[in-house]
Parts: C-alpha cells; structure tokens; sequence
C-alpha cells in the first residue's frame, strides 16, 4: 500500500482545495457511480481479468484537475469517486497525467505503453495492478468514454465530441 | 547408488596454455570421472585449442577421466554447422549436444544431452532417449520438484542425468557478442577481448549493485551456483553425475569438496566454508533450486530436506 | 511470388477482433496461463473466449493460431497436452510450440493439426529445422531475429517448411527459450512460466531532479533523467557499467524496437511466408495501428507499388527504431 499524500502531490492551496472538492463531489460522484456500474454490468469480465486486483486500489491524477479520482473494481464495493488531492486514500497504485492523455486511454485512441514511455504517463505502487487494470479495460471493444457519454443521451455525447477536438475546455463549453 | 563428478566445458576464452595447464592438474589430482572438452560458447575461440585437444585427451584419459565433446551451443554460420557435424559424425569419443542441429546430424547413435537443449520434463526426455540419447544434463534453472521428476523418468527410461552443482549459470546466449559491444567493436572484429576476462566481464547496475557477467555473446550470474548443502537432496531424486564449471579458482581444491560431502567426510557446513575459502570475494547463490530468485542464497541447515 | 500472410498479436478477445477487422491474415494468441510465453496479468484467452474468436476469425476469413510456446517444468507436461487437446477441439487452426515433448504429443495425438515451431525453439540453421520437419510434421518455422536477409534465402532453399519472419515490435536480445535472466533475478522463469521482467517485480522509483530508475526486485534496470524516454525494464535492455565502460552503457541493446517496413519486399524475394507482429501484451490500439499500416505495405509491395514507409516509420515515432540483425552481420 502506498501511503496516504505523496509529498510531491500536497502543494495545492488548501481552501481552494476543500473548495473544489466539494463542488466536484456533488456533481461528480453520482456520475462516476453511474459510470462505474454501468461498465461493471456491461462487462462482467473486466473483473475476471483483474484477479486478485479487483481489491486493489487505484488513484487517478488528472494533473490539471484541482480533485483525483479513487477507483476500486470490486464488484461487491464499487469505488469510484472524487477525492482531495492532499487527502489521499490507502491506494495500491497511483496513475498521473494530464487529462489528454488519460482521456485518449478511455476512449481507446491511446497507448498506454506508448504514454508511458514518453513519459507522458507516470505510475507509482504495484505496477502488477496497473498493468492488470490497463489489460482488463483493453478488452472492451470501442469506447469506454463513448460508452460512458452515451449514458448522458445526446448531452453526453456532444460533450464526447468536444472533448475529442479540443481537451477539456471543450467539455465546460458543452456543458454551458 | 553410484554418483561422479564431472568437469564442464570451459566456458571462457583461457589462453592456450592456461588451458593445458588447467587440464594437466585436473588429470592428475582432480576427483573427477568425466571431463566435458570443446568450445560451446563461440566458434571463433576454436582455432585458438585444436592443436592442442589431441594431447589434452590423452592426458586426460591418461588420468583415468573419461572424456566427452561438447558442441556449440548457437550454430548459425557454415563453420558452426560444419563443426557441429563433424563432432557428432565421429565415434572414437562420446558427444555432448547442445544444438538441435547435432540431434540431427547424430540420428539414433548414442549421445549426450547438453544443458543449452532443454530438456525441462519427462515427454522430452522420453522423446531424446528414443533417439539415442543416454544421458541429460538437466537444465539449471529447474525447481526441485521438477529435477525429481525428470531425472526419476530418465532412470526408468535407463538414462543418467546429471546436474551444474557449481559454477556461474549459464543464464542466456546471444548472437550479438557482448565483449565485443564493450570495447565497441563488433564479432567479426572482436580481437578476442574476451580473452582478458578469466572469470567473465563484470556489468555493474547504475546503482553500483555487481549482476551479471559477460563472456562472449554468453551472459553468466554473478553468484557462483553452489549446490553443497543440497547435494544429499539431488542424490536422492536419482541424479548421478554433478558438474562442476569451471572457474577462475582453484578447481581442484574445489573438486576435492565434493566427493568429502558426499562420503561423509566433511559435513555441509564445513564444505561450504572450504568453498568459500577457495572462492573469496565470490557469493554463491542456490536460488533455482528452491524456487526462488536464481541469485538468492537460501541457507538450508543440516536435517532440512527440500522433497518429502 | 509468395503473397506473405499477415500474422496478428492478441492478447484478448478484442484486440484479435480488431486485428481482423485491420486485415490480419491468422492472429495468434494463448490461454491465460503458462504454457505461452505472454503469461502476463489480465491478459489472454479462457477456453470460452477462444472459441467465440475462433469462430469471429473464421467467418472473416482470418486463421487463429495457439502459442503454446514455452517449456513444461517436469510434473506439469499436462497442462500443455490439455491446452493442445483444447485448442484442437476448438477449431484452432496451427498450434505454434517449442518444446520436443510437447511437438511429439501433438504429432502423434493430433497428426492432422498444423503445427508451428515457435521462435523460442531459437531453431537458426537448415539442420535443426529439418529435424522439427522430419520427426514431428512442423509446417512452418518461426526464425529468430538473429538472422541476415541474405542468410535467410538459402535457409528457405534448404528447408521443407515454410518461413515466417517477425517484421515489427518489441525483440529480445537472447537466444528465445534459452534465457534465465528474469529467473535468475524474479524467480519466475521465461521458459517455464511463460514470464519476462513479470509486472509484479517492476517499480519505478523517483529520484531527486525529475530522474525515474526503472526497477526489477529491486535491481537498478535502466535510469531515465527528466526529459529522457522512458523503458520498461527488461533486463537485456537495461544500463550499466563495466570496466572499460564506467559511464554506463546498454550492455545488450538500446531500448528499441524492430521495424522491417522498409525490407519487406526483400523478405518477400528471400522466400518469407509469413509476417509476424510482435505485442501480445500491447493495446488494441496498438494492434489497430499496425496491423492496418502493414496490411496496406503489404497489399502494395503485392501490387508492385512502393509502399508508404513513412506510416509504418510514423509507428515508432519518438521511440527508437531498428532494423536489427536482419540488415548487416555488424548488428552481432
């Protein structure tokens, strides 16, 4: 287990912080639930592909974000939320990019070796478990992104669409 | 039941007359019953001992070991092949085959399997004794259990097997000739660097860990494999013959352990001391065996046994 | 002139999907434990999923072939007959091997199935192909990556088997099936378990200045400074010093990848039957790229144009890229 708050992840300005968190958790957490469980029922053999990993625990840390996200893939306790960037969760494995690049490996058009290499993707903790997440996800065919965009209705994909051409300023813009 | 020891092919590029010199000792005063002799790991060192082979055999057999030839163990060029096939067309010696193109060229006349074949389960070394095979040396970096296995399937198929018990492992070959890449240089104009290395190249991480060693397009472990303490344990799975590689140490010193070991004569812990003294500066490791990292050390004290 | 089939990497039910939909002539693939040589987390095919893609491949027109391509540990033969018996009532199409035991089992269990000698048979000369050919059927000889293009047409001239050659991916530096490297330094074996530098050994460790050093069970395999590409880290692609090299320096190879785009009509004229992509454990993203960039090259060597080496190049944009040993003897 990685322990909570890496010292390098703890220089977000606090308030802003506690702030951004309590936005995105109102917004953001039932979306997430709703994805996470949507994908758990459309694809069943996510979690046999993870193994034993379907306990492990990961962080997602879209750099740009003021929030990380926390993801635990066991189908008896689905995780899926926001949480403070300097109020880390016990976690087995810690994912960091900026959101481009972690978008593109969801929405099927990236690499994940290739983002790491260029180091465009940092991973920390048991790679064992990242390397297990990445192959389960990869064998979903099309989108997870699509397929996520598509629980939304046409909100949702125009949102997709956006975020496609231009990152995440184009996904604010669908939203207004 | 009867067990011997045995003296592998020299791995590295010894010049000449350390060479002759190497063998001259052993002949005399090594405990050893079989000695290994030929170039296994590049083709172009053989020049080098030719001349020399001859008189190296008959001193040998002079001292009453008996000797077996050993082949390449990566044959690509046409004066591999070709003297792949001219050792396993001769009769007057046994051969040791450590490519499948000897297999082919020896048919069903008799022979030795060589630890570069891998014969790592029963199914194979049923399918090599079928072809004229009459003794395997087993792989280094299987498991106990495994060893058990294959050599109780070798016996009942009435072939002997044999077992590295010292010496570094021989952990991968390569077409690409690593001395040569160190001096940057490549094979074909190596200037035989690898002649300065007795005892293998050092390659050291970037942390300053020591891991490996080079010899030639060989690369070897770091640890000397020592199999003392486990010696009772192969005995007993029905391996009869123990090699031991030989090293830039005393090997005579060496080989003189062995057969106190297994007679009684000096007790696990002494013979690994004895090793060590001969060995300074130099870890062993007993890792493959136990399942483990190959490069770990597990200790295993008197009245442990590793099969039930 | 011989139309060379395009030889696919799955390592899950959709990556072989969208292999064939790329244009793969056979894809090939292996069961979720250690009897191929991708025995990696999450990755792989159970005895169900094989058979669905089976038939996906089939109606499509797309061959799939079984890796059953490292050595049985002694005590454990079974697990390999019993994925060769799989395979075959499935449908399968070639099962690819390397291990003498299991190629006797299959010829004399299986005599109609195709079988394949996997590049981890490292069989690298017109003698010891023959022996696979002469005593267990073999139909096909996957070369290892040691070879000259000159050197492999009088191989195909001296064997009766067909040839197939791999043109792209990742390569390993040692002689296939003969490697304890990871063994000596994980305790899980290349040839036994199917595992190279396993994931569950590897860490990354930040050090001060932005620097990352790639780890395995903690050993020191290569360190990245900030602005450096980063590796996976394999120990045959690993740095590290000697005595005549106090610097560090890759020992073996530089973190690279194969890539023949630009010798594949020369392939082809050398008697080639086959090309294979390496990635088993790579995305289907990957797996799309390159297959669909290699299908067109090939369809247009085929039709006599030059094709476009500039998108297959494009493949391994930012990373190294090498043509290995196939071009000059000085690779050695």
């Amino acid at each position: 287990m990685l322990m909570p708050a890496h010292g390098d992840t703890a220089q977000q300005a606090r308030p802003f912080s506690i702030l951004a968190q309590a936005v995105a958790g109102r917004v953001l957490d039932p979306l997430l639930m709703r994805t996470i469980r949507r994908l758990a029922d459309k694809h069943r053999s996510i979690f046999d592909r993870l193994g034993p990993h379907v306990r492990s625990s990961f962080i997602i840390d879209p750099v740009e974000f003021p929030f990380v996200l926390h993801l635990v893939a066991n189908p008896e306790a689905l995780t899926f939320r926001t949480v403070p960037r300097d109020a880390l969760p016990l976690h087995d494995a810690l994912i960091r990019g900026r959101f481009r690049t972690l978008f593109d490996l969801v929405d099927a058009g990236a690499d994940g070796d290739a983002s790491f290499f260029s180091r465009d993707l940092e991973i920390l903790g048991n790679t064992d478990a990242v390397v297990t997440l990445r192959n389960a996800l990869d064998d979903i065919d099309g989108s997870i992104a699509a397929d996520t965009a598509d629980l939304f209705g046409p909100p949702g994909r125009m949102a997709l669409a956006m975020v496609r051409r231009r990152g995440l300023a184009g996904a604010g813009k669908a939203a207004r | 039941m009867s067990v011997e020891l045995t003296i592998g092919p020299i791995a590295y590029h010894w010049p000449t007359a350390r060479k002759r010199d190497f063998y001259a000792r052993i002949a005399d005063e090594a405990p050893v019953a079989t000695v290994y002799l030929g170039e296994v790991i590049c083709s172009k060192r053989s020049p080098f001992f030719d001349a020399d082979l001859p008189g190296v055999i008959e001193r040998l057999q002079r001292g009453g070991k008996r000797v077996v030839l050993s082949t390449l163990a990566e044959v690509v060029l046409p004066r591999e092949r070709h003297a792949t096939l001219q050792l396993c067309s001769q009769d007057d010696f046994e051969v040791e085959i450590n490519n499948v193109s000897g297999l082919a060229a020896r048919g069903n006349r008799p022979h030795r399997i060589g630890p570069f074949l891998n014969a790592t389960n029963e199914a194979t070394i049923s399918w090599m004794a079928g072809q004229g095979a009459s003794h395997v040396c087993l792989p280094h970096e299987l498991p106990a259990p495994s060893l058990a296995v294959a050599a109780g399937a070798a016996r009942e198929l009435g072939i002997t097997t044999e077992l590295q018990v010292f010496g570094r492992a021989p952990l991968a070959v390569s077409a690409r000739c690593y001395h040569a890449r160190a001096h940057g240089r490549h094979k074909d104009n190596c200037q035989f660097v690898c002649e300065d290395d007795t005892d293998g190249m050092p390659l050291v991480t970037v942390a300053g860990e020591a891991f490996l060693r080079v010899n030639g397009i060989q690369t070897q472990s770091e640890s000397y494999v020592c199999l003392a303490a486990e010696l009772a344990d192969i005995v007993s799975m029905g391996v009869s013959a123990l090699r031991l590689m030989p090293q830039d140490v005393d090997m005579v010193g060496v080989a003189q352990v062995f057969p106190a070991l297994l007679d009684g004569g000096l007790d696990v812990d002494a013979a690994t001391g004895r090793l060590e003294g001969l060995c300074s500066g130099i870890r062993f490791s007993n890792g493959f065996f136990h399942k483990v990292p190959g490069r770990h050390y597990v200790p295993v004290h008197a009245g442990d046994r590793v099969l039930q | 002139m011989i139309r060379p089939d395009l030889i696919c990497p799955a390592g899950t039910p959709a990556a072989l999907r969208t292999a064939v939909d790329a244009g793969a002539d056979a894809v090939y693939c292996g069961f979720r434990n250690a009897t191929n040589a991708r025995n990696f987390p999450g990755l792989n095919f159970t005895r169900e999923e094989l058979g669905i893609s089976i038939a996906y491949a089939h109606e499509r027109g797309a061959k799939v072939l079984l890796t059953l391509n490292t050595y049985p540990p002694a005590g454990k033969v079974d697990l390999w007959q019993e994925a060769a018996d799989t395979a075959v009532a499935l449908g399968i199409d070639a099962l690819i091997v390397a291990d003498m035991g299991v190629a006797h089992y299959v010829a004399a269990r299986h005599p109609d199935v195709r079988l394949h000698l996997s590049v981890q048979a490292a069989a690298s000369n017109p003698e010891s192909i023959r022996y696979y050919c002469d005593h267990f059927g073999v139909k096909r000889v996957v070369l290892p990556r040691i070879l000259t293009v000159a050197e492999i047409k009088p191989i195909a001239e001296a064997i009766p088997c067909e040839i197939e050659t791999f043109i792209f991916g990742n390569h390993g530096l040692m002689v296939e099936g003969r490697c304890s490297l990871t063994n000596y330094v994980t305790g899980q074996s290349t040839n036994l378990d199917g595992v190279c530098s396993p994931a569950s050994d590897v860490d990354y460790r930040k050090e001060p200045g932005g620097a990352v050093a790639s780890c395995l069970s903690g050993s020191v395999i290569d360190r990245f400074g900030a602005d450096e590409m980063a590796g996976y880290p394999t120990i045959c692609k690993g740095r590290y010093t000697a005595p005549h090299r106090p610097d560090g320096y890759y020992a073996f190879e530089e973190p690279v990848s194969l890539n023949l785009a630009r010798m594949l009509p020369d392939l082809i004229h050398a008697g080639v039957h086959a090309f294979k992509i390496e990635g088993r454990q790579r995305s289907k993203s990957y797996v799309r790229s390159v297959v669909s960039a290699f299908r067109t090259a090939i369809d247009e060597v085929m039709a006599g144009r030059p094709p476009n080496i500039a998108d297959l190049v494009s493949l391994t944009e930012g990373q190294k890229q090498t043509q290995g040993a196939f071009e000059s003897k000085k690779w050695r």
